[in-house]
């Protein structure tokens, strides 16, 4: 499996990563060699093994529903950029 | 050409909790701005998630509801996007392994066909906060009390046919997602938000035609007014030569039209993977047991239930089971009256259509259960007739008192008197020869009219059978 690239551009872009052009051809490389590590893997016969979706072998703990946060606003606010009326301020978003 | 439409649903339900899916903050609706939103939610470094033990309960209440599957293992994932109501940039929803798989339930549609609309599955998630798109001086607000809110994202099978179909079918979800109280589904505070599906293809064709998604739809009407333009629009591109795009639009219920999102096109690239700080959930029978065993009756039972025990017609059973408190307060009158077919009368058209003038709930209803059932029996035994009847109704509405009461104040009670209604009838007689001379001629017609001065005279309180009797014998000399 190998990556060109625009590949490596949409990926960053999906990922809002500013990638310099002379960069990606660089990063298409090592991407790629990373899937075809993940090949390898691929190529072993998994029929009877169950995905994994953790590596530890527990069950969710569940907590009771209870409200214990209190309001921290003015604290978390001090650390945002802007904030106004209680809301966060950010760029203007177009819908 | 004849074409059918396509539609499948897709319902996001505010499961009914006192704090959010993955922290402690609180739920309540209404709150200020940012004062609901904790570390979690805001997605600050090294906090993590953990699972409210209530949504995974509520959740297999629904399960059980729908006569679904139940996951006994299943993993919470992530869904990569950007915005900024979305602090941490991805969603904790559910992908590979919902909590809730394929159920189903039954429709009743206008002509009273039954049609069962398969659910494909159900899964949990977290909400993303609000965006205030007001001028704040060229910024945007957000407010993030909502981010992080325990949703239930209800996915249909593309098994409805028509918007009247995909109404009937998002009144049964909302029906019975309030019945077993695992949401107000409050659809005005977003507790209740509805996705539509929708695709046409000629008559007769299997396959699927390209379809377009219609989001966000807070109101029962507004989705039977969405699809059915999305139709009608996806028919003419057609029919017009061209194809439907694969996209995501809004209906704007100002001008009663859907148009087309600008969203980006990779917008649906949400790379899925399980959320490393969430182990998967398993939920074992102990659990589904404590979960489900005080699940009430079903709005089916219930509907089956009410149409046997009362007699009541399918309609109005159908009619009276539509919220659990409705059917409560009509169990209560009935019980109370002992005439459950006058109180099935009372209750889907008196009282329906007072509450529906006052906007108001059933739970809201100034005229309790027993208050109506008073009146009920009045009307049984004789002391008012049902015309009457309605005068003491709005009486105890506005808050007069009961029925007894309404009654004596206003001086209502039904004239019974034989002696009483003769000396009146024989005074309209006296009053108007020229009709009593068109009667006695064969002009029955005229009857009507002397049963009506009758009844004005009496302000309405002879008894009407009464009446008749006496007014045949007198006139006819």
């Amino acid at each position: 499996m190998s990556l060109d690239s625009s590949d490596v551009e949409k990926i960053a872009h999906l990922a809002r990563l500013a990638i310099a052009p002379e960069q990606t051809e660089r990063y298409a490389a090592d991407l790629s060699n990373i899937l075809d590590l993940v090949a390898q893997m691929d190529a072993v016969d998994t029929t009877d093994v169950e995905p994994m979706a953790h590596p530890l072998h527990m069950a969710q703990r569940l907590r009771a529903d209870a409200p214990s946060e209190p309001n921290q606003r003015e604290r978390f606010q001090a650390n945002a950029p802007l904030a106004e009326a209680g809301l966060y301020l950010v760029p203007k978003v177009i819908e | 050409m004849q074409w059918e439409t396509v539609i499948g649903l897709e319902i996001h339900t505010q499961l009914a909790t006192q704090s959010k899916i993955f922290s402690g903050a609180p739920t309540a609706f209404g709150a200020e701005p940012n004062t609901q939103a904790c570390a979690i939610d805001l997605g600050l470094p090294g906090v993590l998630p953990v699972l409210n033990a209530e949504v995974v309960r509520l959740a297999v209440r629904f399960a059980k509801a729908i006569q679904a599957e139940i996951a006994p293992r299943s993993v919470f994932a992530r869904k990569n996007y950007f915005y900024p109501d979305l602090p941490k940039g991805y969603q904790i929803s559910q992908y590979e392994l919902p909590v809730v798989g394929k159920g189903q339930v039954e429709v009743v549609l206008e002509e009273g066909a039954v049609k069962t609309i398969g659910v494909t599955r159900a899964h949990l998630e977290e909400d993303a906060g609000k965006s205030l798109h007001e001028d704040f001086h060229g910024f945007t607000g957000i407010d993030l009390n909502r981010a992080g809110t325990p949703l239930l994202e209800i996915v249909s099978e593309p098994d409805m046919r028509s918007p009247q179909e995909a109404v009937a079918y998002a009144k049964k979800i909302h029906q019975i997602v309030r019945y077993i109280g695992i949401s107000d589904g409050n659809m005005q505070e977003g507790s209740f938000r509805m996705d539509a599906n929708v695709s046409v293809r000629p008559v007769g064709q299997e396959a699927f035609g390209t379809r377009t998604e219609i989001k966000n739809v807070n109101s029962f009407r507004f989705l039977e007014k969405a699809i059915q333009f999305e139709v009608e629009r996806q028919i003419d591109v057609i029919e017009g030569g061209g194809s439907v795009v694969q996209e995501t639009r809004l209906y704007d219920a100002a001008k009663d039209e859907t148009r087309s999102m600008r969203t980006k096109e990779e917008a649906n690239d949400y790379r899925y993977f399980p959320d490393p700080d969430l182990l998967p959930v398993e939920i074992d029978a102990a659990f589904i047991e404590e979960a489900t065993a005080d699940l009430p009756e079903l709005p089916d039972a219930k509907r089956a239930r009410f149409h046997t025990q009362y007699g009541l017609s399918e309609y109005d059973a159908n009619l009276l089971t539509g919220s659990r408190d409705l059917a409560d307060y009509f169990e209560a009158v009935a019980a109370a009256s002992g005439e459950p077919k006058l109180a099935a009368n009372w209750v889907s058209g008196e009282l329906m259509a007072a509450l529906n003038k006052a906007e108001k709930e059933i739970a809201q209803s100034p005229v309790s259960a027993p208050l109506l059932a008073g009146l009920i029996q009045r009307i049984k035994d004789g002391t008012i007739s049902g015309k009457i009847a309605k005068q003491v109704f709005e009486a105890m509405w506005a808050g007069e008192g009961d029925a007894d009461q309404v009654i004596e104040s206003r001086g209502l009670k039904q004239i019974t008197d034989t002696g009483a209604i003769e000396v009146m009838i024989e005074e309209i007689i006296a009053a108007n020869p020229a009709q009593v001379e068109q009667y006695r001629a064969g002009k029955e017609k005229v009857f009507g009219f002397f049963v009506g001065q009758a009844m004005k005279a009496s302000k309405g309180k002879a008894n009407p059978q009464q009446v008749n009797e006496i007014l045949k014998r007198k006139l006819q000399g």
